[in-house]
């Protein structure tokens, strides 16, 4: 194939990031995730379903954000070290344990890794709990948002948020906070994944793009 | 005590033919040579108390202490060679501090025996190293789990206990704690006096003369930190200790002797031949009941001599 007459495209050569929003809220006896469903490689849209919420645990799951690999990645290597900490210890493991592992790895390999994931969760001593970890930092906050998307919604979530919501003002509350970044944001979009997690176990939703709350758009 | 699991007894790699670990026995009997150390768990707290036997006068007050803190939320009390022991608080401490590091909270007290449990298994597998001679009692108190103990002896096994008692007297220690029926009724500083009172009962004043008593907690009245008891309430505690000991030791000498069940071999025995009835014997100065698992072996060759039978810790 030569190369003047078939180029090769820009986006096989450019780091796939999930340029993304992700947001996680407390609730009175839970948390709920909320993640678009877009994957960018520049400007070519690589994947337009992908699921940025996965489990590290029952009742744990983290909100992916960077690069995909390295959030993937992360993601299962604390999936793993968390299956055999609870059978270590015989217990479902703490929401501040999985965020810990979490935080260890992003803090070590700060200079090789790019990836942000905010771990959310369920656990008998604490109740529901949401974890930053921007770059090796661990928080414990009411919210958190995250992503290429989130910086165009930080003072929707700061007016609206409310402590001690009922579920299902929380997850309309996510997607209302998930519909508008991804209006705005042109790396995110695509359907809407929501996960509510509370003492009963982890409820997966998928919003499809119809389905999603209309704002003011002409 | 030569002829005691001959051939088989060398290494900690070999078998016997009946099925044991003769080091690891014989690790164990190093733990029932040194001085009592009891652990009690009650409502709110758990409290420890060491007898520490002061072998010279020369010695420091609070010197060589056998209560060790392993991480703040977790106490340690050591029976047997107090070396091993050292090495093995350290282990522990390098434990709960990786959990931390690793996973942000306070380690789980059974976890933490388990991890060291099996730390002190691995040294009973090889030739090359010789088992811990030490036995320890772990304890800690936390808002959600509560209070709890654990007990690691030198084979690896770690137990969870309400009470327990290692050392010398560690039998009559346990029939005290018995006594005490300690369950969800008793708060730590009560079981304080109490604690000390069982150490002043187990103590042997003939055989051993001056002996210094630690006390340690930890529990809510602490905010979950394991710490000393504070001087005022251990002398109280010592206080009410002696008051009691006098009052109920003068019935028969009782501090001369110590009650307990006799089970170690004979030394003048063929192994081969050795045949296991139990013989009920009773002790002839406190009328309480020996068992001897000899036949026709004298049950107490402490006193050879004597006629009269005695028991023996």
């Amino acid at each position: 194939m030569s190369e003047e007459l078939f180029p090769e495209p820009e986006w096989l050569s450019e780091e796939v990031k999930t340029g993304t929003t992700i947001i996680a809220v407390t609730f009175d006896g839970g948390v709920v995730l909320g993640s678009d469903s877009r994957v960018s490689a520049g400007e070519a849209v690589v994947n337009r379903v992908m699921n940025k919420l996965s489990p590290l645990h029952d009742k744990i799951y983290c909100a992916l954000s960077g690069s995909a690999a390295d959030a993937q990645t992360i993601a299962e290597i604390v999936n793993y070290q968390l299956d055999v900490h609870s059978i270590e210890v015989e217990d479902d493991p703490l929401v501040c344990s999985a965020a810990t592992l979490v935080k260890n790895i992003s803090y070590k390999y700060k200079e090789e890794l790019s990836a942000h994931l905010i771990v959310a969760g369920w656990d008998k001593k604490k109740g529901g709990q949401v974890y930053a970890t921007l770059s090796g930092l661990l928080t414990s906050q009411p919210f958190a948002i995250g992503g290429s998307g989130s910086f165009y919604i930080n003072g929707f979530v700061d007016a609206e948020y409310r402590k001690n919501m009922t579920k299902r003002e929380c997850q309309e509350f996510v997607v209302n906070a998930l519909t508008l970044a991804m209006g705005r944001d042109g790396s995110s979009g695509g359907v809407a994944y929501v996960v509510t997690i509370d003492k009963d176990g982890a409820e997966e939703k998928c919003v499809l793009g119809n389905e999603l709350p209309k704002f003011f758009d002409q | 005590m030569s002829s005691i699991g001959t051939g088989y007894d060398l290494s900690a790699s070999t078998f016997s033919p009946d099925g044991r670990v003769f080091q690891v026995e014989y690790a164990m009997k190093a733990v029932e040579n040194s001085s009592t150390a009891i652990g009690i768990r009650c409502k709110d707290g758990v409290v420890f108390g060491v007898e520490k036997l002061i072998l010279s006068k020369l010695y420091e007050q609070g010197s060589n202490k056998r209560i060790f803190n392993i991480d703040r939320h977790v106490g340690m009390a050591v029976a047997g060679l107090l070396a091993d022991a050292r090495s093995l608080s350290e282990v522990s401490r390098e434990e709960a501090s990786n959990f931390r590091s690793n996973y942000g909270h306070d380690i789980p007290l059974k976890h933490l025996a388990d991890r060291v449990g099996m730390y002190v298994h691995a040294y009973t597998l090889y030739s090359a190293v010789r088992p811990f001679g030490c036995s320890f009692i772990l304890g800690s108190y936390d808002e959600d789990d509560g209070p709890q103990l654990y007990m690691v002896d030198p084979s690896g096994i770690s137990y969870g206990y309400w009470g327990c008692a290692i050392g010398k007297a560690k039998q009559a220690a346990k029939t005290e704690i018995e006594k005490l029926q300690v369950d969800e009724r008793k708060t730590c500083r009560e079981l304080v006096k109490e604690v000390a009172k069982i150490i002043y009962i187990v103590h042997d004043e003939v055989k051993d003369k001056a002996f210094e008593l630690e006390l340690s907690w930890v529990g809510e009245v602490t905010k979950g930190r394991h710490e000393l008891v504070p001087k005022d309430i251990k002398e109280e505690a010592e206080k009410y200790a002696k008051v009691r000991n006098r009052s109920s030791g003068d019935s028969h000498n009782k501090s001369s002797l110590q009650h307990g069940l006799l089970s170690y071999f004979c030394p003048d025995r063929n192994p081969w031949r050795r045949r296991m009835t139990l013989m009920r014997i009773t002790c002839k100065q406190c009328c309480k009941p020996l068992f001897c698992h000899f036949t026709d072996c004298v049950p107490c060759f402490r006193h050879p001599g004597n006629s009269q039978l005695y028991c023996r810790q």
